[in-house]
């Protein structure tokens, strides 16, 4: 619309606007209409959702860095401002330092160990066979147990004199018989392999929801190229379970970085404050609620947050950059 | 059609601002009542800790039954909390909010100091003159400054619990009164083939407890009391204290693996040992009879081996050999909570409901008239130890503060772990206190 029209013809303006230029008009002003309600639309339906997760997830993440500046042990308001001092004593405490490197081995441990046997166990059980579906129910049923039960399961297995020493002495491993669980040295071990048990189901059917979409025509094709089955293994489905691996690894990495209930169950106060079986996540109950340091407590909670998320954003840029393209980055032509 | 619709937009918006006025109305009821007691209906929310189903549950709740019967303008909402969800996480976030529960669970020392200093809680001085006076010198612990802001109603110093039948199959005589003797015995126990002293060092303050001991034994009465009021902890005696844990825990009285094992409430924890007749002593508080009983495969057998003698004595040590650890239970009223909490907290410690207490066996009463409820020859002798004792140091850990408590329950758990020195334990304490 020209200057001159706006003035010819105010919005809204008594006088008709020309015959000729109605229907362009029209159609327009439908057009803004529609725009108008789409955005009636989103801001309705979105609402709910972004007032949700503003209020339980970006407040409160504002409030843990505002407590985690001062010396607060959880009585009256919070007043004793003390800068970045939390930080400091965090990163100086020996026992954090422990719980980091307790991360660190369930997180490599989690990869290396689950990412073999998983795939070992996804390829066979994606082979035809009797009793098949019984035997992809059993490898998931340890990650469907609730983790308290799992961890309550393992404490009185590992207890001393429990079932797996008696199993070991039954087939005569008895010389392998360890303190699993007293052990300062043995128990992040020990807890690795009982995270290693609950968590690898998930792998499994994780690969296994990947191996459905890996088209039957390919390895028919390759079959008759003549490809053996490792061939075919190694040249069509790993590269087209690549996006189902690195989802899987992204996934088992955050879930190693927060870890929690499993060691806080099957591992009791005493080793961990030992340092021999805490983690970043038990560290902070012990101290924030234990130990009563409320602002120190939450120090550790942003801590182990920025780790979390610099960790998630680094795999997301090197590693999961080709699978979600689009979905939160700028699709590139 | 469009009469209809909007008769009924009026009819809703009605009963709404009817709904609204009732809400409002009933809470200006609860909080405008200071005048005469039980003239108004009140409503009571009560936090505990027996959560779990047993006598202890079901005596709370004759108890709230019984008060709104004999006022019925009060009805008390009971909610059970295990011990630690209360302590460490839901009460101290009740307690930041407008709207805290009116009477709930206090341990006393540091942790009611904290929350007096923080304006949290009722005084009730003037109104309890009577109860404190009958229950003693175990009320101080829920006094601060002079002022009493809370009331026990259970009350214990600890002890070892030990078998009967293993000690006389060991030829031990009589129970040992001297560390000596302590160690004797166990080198006797050991000869039979039984676990000397089953330790649960897994949930940390049984084993921190032992700490306390040997520093009770090496402090002075004076000494105790500093620390507790004002973080004071450089007598050498609680590094001797720590010196001579090391030595005792090198005569390996406990049992394999100790450091992991869990304190009560599984068949594997300490409690399990002593109860099924694997091992023969245990130091614990007036509770354990109760939570021995739960793990013990044979009740029957358990209530006939169990015995109970105080911590024995160190001779030559400069504290107070008739001094003794001990702890308890009570109840604290929120500042602004009606003033018939106070009468509700009067009514717990009232001696026929501390009889009926007693007559739960789940821990020992506070006031003497209701001794007669107790049955257990194990819980009358805790009972006259207590009423024997010179002076009664409540558990360093609570006396101290969760903080402190906390970071001295780690460094003694680092000294039966075998890599913590005694000196660590002062400078963890020091460490605390400056976070």
């Amino acid at each position: 619309m020209t200057a001159t029209d706006s003035i010819r013809y105010p919005a809204g303006g008594a006088e008709a606007p020309p015959a000729g230029s109605r229907p362009a008009r029209g159609r327009r002003a439908s057009r803004r209409a529609e725009n108008r309600r789409k955005w009636y639309e989103i801001i309705g339906l979105t609402t709910p959702a972004i007032a949700i997760y503003v209020m339980f997830v970006l407040v409160p993440m504002g409030f843990a860095v505002y407590y985690s500046l001062f010396r607060w042990r959880g009585v009256g308001p919070p007043t004793d401002f003390v800068g970045f001092d939390n930080y400091v004593v965090a990163f100086q405490d020996p026992i954090f330092l422990d719980a980091l490197r307790n991360n660190a081995i369930i997180v490599v441990g989690s990869l290396v160990i689950q990412g073999p046997i998983a795939l070992a166990v996804a390829l066979l059980l994606n082979r035809p066979f009797r009793g098949r579906t019984v035997f992809r129910l059993l490898v998931f049923v340890p990650y469907v147990l609730a983790e308290v039960t799992v961890g309550i399961m393992w404490k009185l297995l590992l207890t001393d004199g429990g079932t797996v020493d008696a199993l070991l002495r039954a087939v005569g491993l008895g010389s392998l018989v360890r303190a699993w669980l007293a052990d300062l040295d043995i128990v992040i071990w020990t807890l690795l392999a009982v995270l290693t048990w609950k968590y690898v189901g998930f792998a499994i059917i994780l690969l296994l929801a990947g191996l459905a979409n890996v088209p039957q025509e390919l390895n028919e094709a390759a079959a008759i190229d003549g490809a053996s089955w490792w061939q075919i293994q190694r040249h069509i489905t790993l590269p087209l379970l690549g996006p189902t691996i690195r989802i899987w690894m992204f996934l088992s990495m955050i879930g190693s970085l927060q870890v929690f209930d499993v060691i806080w169950v099957t591992s009791v106060a005493s080793v961990r404050s030992l340092g021999a079986s805490a983690t970043m996540a038990t560290y902070m109950v012990d101290n924030g609620f234990f130990a009563r340091l409320w602002g120190y407590g939450n120090a550790v909670a942003v801590i182990l947050f920025v780790i979390s998320f610099v960790a998630a954003l680094l795999f997301q840029r090197f590693l999961l950059r080709r699978d979600i393209e689009g979905a939160i980055t700028r699709r590139v032509n | 059609m469009a009469m209809k619709r909007r008769a009924g937009t009026i009819l809703a918006l009605l009963t709404t601002s009817a709904l609204l006025a009732t809400g409002c109305s009933g809470g200006e009821e609860e909080s405008s009542n200071d005048g005469e007691l039980f003239t108004k209906p009140v409503t009571l929310t009560w936090w505990h800790n027996a959560s779990q189903d047993g006598p202890g549950k079901a005596y709370w709740e004759k108890v709230a039954k019984d008060f709104s019967a004999l006022h019925p303008t009060v009805t008390i909402e009971i909610e059970a909390i295990e011990t630690n969800q209360l302590q460490r996480t839901r009460l101290p976030a009740a307690l930041l909010t407008s709207d805290p529960p009116d009477i709930f669970q206090a341990w006393g020392g540091g942790e009611i100091r904290e929350q007096v200093e923080a304006g949290y809680l009722k005084d009730i001085t003037d109104q309890v003159q009577a109860e404190v006076a009958s229950i003693g010198k175990a009320a101080e612990i829920w006094a601060v400054n002079g002022r009493q802001y809370g009331l026990p109603y259970r009350m214990g110093i600890e002890g070892i619990w030990y078998n009967k039948d293993l000690f006389a199959k060991a030829g031990i005589t009589s129970p040992p009164t001297t560390f000596d003797e302590l160690n004797e015995a166990v080198a006797k126990l050991k000869a039979i083939n039984v676990i000397p002293i089953a330790l649960g060092a897994g949930d940390k303050w049984p084993a921190a407890h032992w700490w306390y001991n040997f520093a009770l034994r090496a402090c002075s009465v004076d000494t105790l009391r500093k620390a507790s009021t004002e973080a004071v902890f450089d007598d050498p005696c609680f590094v001797k204290a720590g010196q001579d844990l090391k030595a005792f825990i090198d005569t390996q009285p406990f049992q394999p693996n100790f450091i992991a094992t869990p304190g009560q409430n599984d068949p594997t924890s300490a409690n399990g040992l002593l109860a099924n007749g694997k091992a023969a002593m245990e130091l614990m508080g007036d509770w354990n009879r109760g939570t021995l009983d739960t793990v013990a495969e044979d009740k029957e057998a358990l209530s006939k081996f169990i015995g109970w003698f105080p911590v024995p004595a160190i001779t030559g040590s400069a504290g107070d050999p008739k001094a003794a650890l001990g702890g308890g239970d009570g109840f604290a009223c929120a500042k602004n909570a009606p003033p018939e909490c106070v009468e509700f907290l009067k009514y717990i410690v009232s001696p026929e409901v501390q009889k009926g207490y007693a007559e739960t066996g789940t821990g020992l009463p506070v006031v003497k008239e209701a001794a007669s409820g107790v049955a257990d020859p194990a819980l009358k002798a805790i009972l006259e130890a207590t009423a024997d004792a010179t002076y009664i140091q409540l558990w360093l850990d609570t006396a101290f503060g969760s903080t402190v408590g906390n970071a001295m329950n780690d460094a003694i758990v680092s000294i039966f772990a075998g890599n913590g020195k005694p000196e660590d334990v002062v400078e963890a304490m020091k460490a605390a206190a400056r976070k």
